[in-house]
């Protein structure tokens, strides 16, 4: 992990009509590190990675990448920067077969950017981005029709699509929602891998054990604001998050 | 003469609300653009005027008999039609565009033209407000909107039906997991909207004849509204209602009547230039939905 | 025992797939055929036809760029229910061109299509924005309006139109452009949805907000299909204004949304090859029910809603399926 912070989140607010949906919310992210993001549900998990992600426009507040203010850029010109995100809800491109899925993303001008201004054998990228999230590359998963694969392929698919831009950073919303212990064991070392290469993630998560395992740092959310962030460890021993998530959660 | 035009200006408004109203409603609960709309209002005028002419109905009978056959025709739609196609965007548009035309040029293929057409006032009776003469059906016209509007907002926060209206216009899966049904709220909605576009063709009907090209008057007027308020958005609707009303009556008395189609072509384009979602549209809530 | 029904691809269409179609007369036959015999047909159909079947042959080709450059917007995430729009404001460039500058049809006719689409990619430009239903809600009340502001300010004719407009000269040389146009924006199309562009529309139909979290201007590649749509049906509108000599309100009228939308549905959707289709059944149809009058619009419109409803894949995928592939039944343990 760098020193150099690589994203920057001042006083990040969002308000929905009365409802303060994120509520001043600050952060610094340095290159190469994982940020977790938990809190209970409605805390502003989702609306904080569509204000990164320029999803959501912020009522107040900034949002600086690689030393520059992205705040109301429009989605597709924060992700050609180099911030690639995950849908919570996934809904693939259901008319084409999966690896045609990411090339949509192959076809983006930042990886032509990134390639030299070629765009090289796309079918066979996707291919090999696809094997590398968990696809067994010769069976026909691979070149099925998205709309009939089942919900655990759909998530990688995400994860892939994400790869596919060769982000700097991924903004991975609940990537592990609605998967079996078995299939989140297959993805973490997935993930450790993007670490190993260097990208920087947010992770926003409920798995908390499999959180813990992969961030560097924990951020906790609760009514939109900021109420602890440190270390997992330390975080977890904190009063009031115990109170807010750890207590919902076993009241659950 | 300035009396006059603010008089007729608050009429037309009322009956542009009104007519968009029924539309409104039923996209805001359950997202279905109703593009039979037009065709249901015209089917309401033509209903009454059978039961009144062809079988002798009194109008007390005749009138209300048209608003439930309307309102059934409305929710068979969604049942036999609507339903197998429900969340294509594209099917259900289409199909209730289909609809809507089958209804209209059959009405049209059996004859339904003429001056002959006519349904009664209510009242008939005529009043003066200061200088101005104003016939009692379009006092009747504005005390009807007025009571729908309100009656809309008094049923979707006080009853249970209402409030389920609410509830899958907000949230459909939460809604559905709390035990309402989103398929019977949805036909219920279709019939409620088409209902009340059917309420209005009574009190409006009278003041012309009814025509077949009343219907897609009738949609264009509409939808013109519900661009310029922001679809679903019932304040949107009064708000636009009253800006385009206005606007039409002014350039009525001192350009020319026949500019009056003009202006709401010019507000569509202008507020599609400003605001595309509408002066109280949720942009937000038109991005996430499909 | 039951059963279930399997389609399996035909051995010919696995191997035409393959590069081994070129040393095959066979192979090359069955890619070749559903291409060469509609194109041939048609011709073959104009050199029959008498002047009166030529000219209905005309505007079916016509209805068919319409019901192109629906299913073209639709693939992209756009449901029109104006192609009317388009038609008519091609028409009335055309027309108004030529009747007040004296402009031949040779450049009233490009200028039209590339016109036209510019006019009404501008004026929907805005609602790109918005998805859902806020398309198909403006492209329906605005040709509607147009008519009332033209019949209201008495502008190119009013109601009465203009005609006496410059004929494209032969009726065989309409029968021929018509044609060849029609193929080509047919197969251009089919190539251009085939390619990495048609991908990224399809990617916009599916998941518009996947596509810009790719790092992609969607906006910008609908304005371009919505030109691109909105061209062909203004060139449609231009052409037809010279073969009638006439411009006037009716170019805006109903029958120019719908009966290309009923094409699509009953050729089947986001082929382009199946609005075409549908349209060469159903405007040769129309002039064979001439005498049912108004019922015909009646008929059209229930054919549209039992189609969209009941038989939402539409006769070109039947046929293709068909043609590719076989079904057998086969026994299921339960």
């Amino acid at each position: 992990m760098s020193k150099e912070v690589i994203l920057q989140a001042e006083n990040l607010s969002r308000y929905f009509g009365g409802v303060k949906a994120v509520d001043g919310v600050s952060f610094s992210l340095r290159r190469n590190e994982v940020l977790g993001v938990i809190g209970p549900n409605g805390s502003g998990k989702t609306t904080l990675a569509n204000l990164l992600t320029g999803f959501v426009k912020p009522s107040k507040g900034k949002v600086i990448f690689e030393g520059q203010d992205i705040t109301g850029l429009p989605p597709y010109k924060v992700a050609d920067r180099g911030i690639a995100r995950s849908f919570q809800m996934v809904k693939p491109f259901y008319q084409l077969p999966a690896f045609k899925n990411l090339n949509v993303a192959l076809l983006s001008p930042r990886v032509r950017r990134l390639a030299g201004g070629r765009y090289g054998d796309r079918d066979a990228v996707a291919k090999d981005l696809l094997e590398e999230v968990g696809f067994e590359r010769d069976s026909w998963v691979i070149s099925h029709q998205a709309a009939s694969l089942p919900h655990g392929y759909l998530k990688r698919l995400e994860l892939a699509k994400c790869m596919a831009l060769q982000p700097e950073v991924i903004v991975l919303d609940e990537l592990f929602s609605g998967l079996s212990l078995a299939e989140v064991a297959s993805l973490v070392p997935v993930i450790e891998k993007l670490v190993h290469q260097g990208k920087t993630l947010v992770m926003i998560e409920h798995r908390l054990k499999e959180l813990f395992r992969i961030a560097d740092r924990v951020l906790v959310l609760n009514f939109g604001q900021k109420i602890a962030e440190g270390e997992p460890a330390q975080v977890m021993e904190d009063p009031q998050v115990k109170g807010a998530y750890l207590g919902s959660e076993a009241e659950e | 003469m300035l009396e006059g035009t603010l008089i007729y200006g608050f009429i037309n408004s009322v009956i542009l609300m009104l007519v968009a109203l029924g539309f409104s409603v039923t996209f805001g609960i359950s997202g279905v653009a109703n593009f039979a709309y037009g065709a249901l209002y015209v089917m309401t005028g033509y209903l009454s005027w059978l039961g009144l002419h062809a079988l002798g109905l009194p109008y007390w009978i005749a009138a209300p008999v048209a608003v439930a056959i309307t309102a059934g025709v409305a929710a068979l739609i969604y049942w036999f039609i609507l339903l197998r196609v429900r969340g294509l965007v594209v099917s259900e548009v289409i199909a209730t565009f289909g609809v809507g035309l089958a209804i209209l040029e059959l009405f049209r293929y059996l004859g339904f033209i003429g001056f002959e057409y006519t349904l009664p006032p209510i009242i008939d009776a005529s009043v003066m407000i200061g200088d101005t003469y104003v016939d009692a059906q379009r006092l009747c016209i504005v005390a009807t909107g007025i009571l729908l509007a309100a009656f809309l907002w008094f049923f979707t926060h006080y009853t249970k039906t209402g409030l389920a209206f609410r509830g899958i216009a907000q949230d459909e899966r939460t809604a559905l997991t709390l035990g309402i049904n989103g398929d019977k709220v949805a036909a219920l909605s279709v019939a409620f909207g088409a209902g009340y576009g059917a309420l209005a063709a009574l009190v409006i009907l009278p003041l012309g004849t009814i025509a077949v090209n009343e219907g897609y008057n009738v949609l264009v007027n509409a939808l013109a509204v519900c661009i310029v308020g922001g679809l679903g958005s019932t304040v949107g609707i009064i708000v636009a209602s009253f800006l385009i009303g206005f606007a039409q009556i002014l350039t009525a008395t001192y350009l020319e009547t026949s500019w009056m189609m003009i202006v709401s072509l010019v507000a569509i384009l202008a507020i599609l230039v400003l605001k595309p979602s509408g002066l109280f549209g949720h942009q937000k809530q038109l991005e996430e939905r499909i | 025992m039951a059963q279930r029904k399997e389609r399996i691809d035909r051995g010919i269409k696995v191997r035409s797939d393959d590069v081994f179609v070129l040393t095959s007369w066979r192979e090359m036959l069955y890619l070749a055929a559903p291409r060469v015999v509609p194109v041939v047909a048609l011709f073959v159909l104009g050199l029959v036809a008498g002047p009166y079947w030529e000219r209905v042959l005309i505007s079916t080709c016509m209805f068919a760029l319409l019901a192109i450059s629906w299913d073209l917007l639709n693939s992209a995430g756009m449901v029109s229910l104006g192609q009317a729009l388009f038609f008519g404001v091609g028409a009335y460039i055309a027309g108004t061109l030529n009747h007040y500058l004296g402009l031949p049809p040779g450049l009233t006719i490009p200028i039209a299509t590339v016109g036209g689409g510019v006019l009404c990619t501008l004026a929907l430009l805005p609602v790109l924005r918005l998805r859902g239903i806020y398309f198909a809600m403006v492209t329906l009340i605005l040709p509607m309006m147009i008519e009332r502001v033209i019949e209201a300010t008495k502008i190119f004719g009013g109601t009465e139109g203009i005609s006496g407009l410059t004929t494209l000269g032969n009726p065989h040389l309409e029968f021929w452009l018509a044609a060849v146009v029609v193929f080509v924006a047919l197969f251009g199309f089919r190539r251009m949805i085939g390619s990495d562009y048609g991908l990224l529309l399809k990617g916009i139909n599916d998941n518009d907000r996947a596509v810009m979290s790719a790092g992609m201007n969607i906006y910008q590649y609908k304005a371009q299909a919505l030109f691109m749509a909105s061209s062909v049906g203004a060139f449609a509108g231009a052409f037809m204004t010279h073969a009638y000599q006439f411009v006037g309100m009716p170019v805006f009228a109903l029958d120019y949304s719908m009966i290309p939308i009923a094409s699509v549905a009953v050729g089947g959707m986001g082929t382009l090859a199946g609005p075409m289709l549908g349209s060469f059944i159903l405007v040769p149809m129309s002039e064979l029910l001439r005498g049912l009058g108004g019922l015909r619009v009646v008929i059209y419109a229930v054919i549209l809603v039992v189609f969209t409803v009941g038989l939402p894949e539409g006769i070109f995928h039947y046929l293709s399926r068909k043609y590719n592939q076989f079904e057998r039944w086969v026994g299921v343990e339960r």
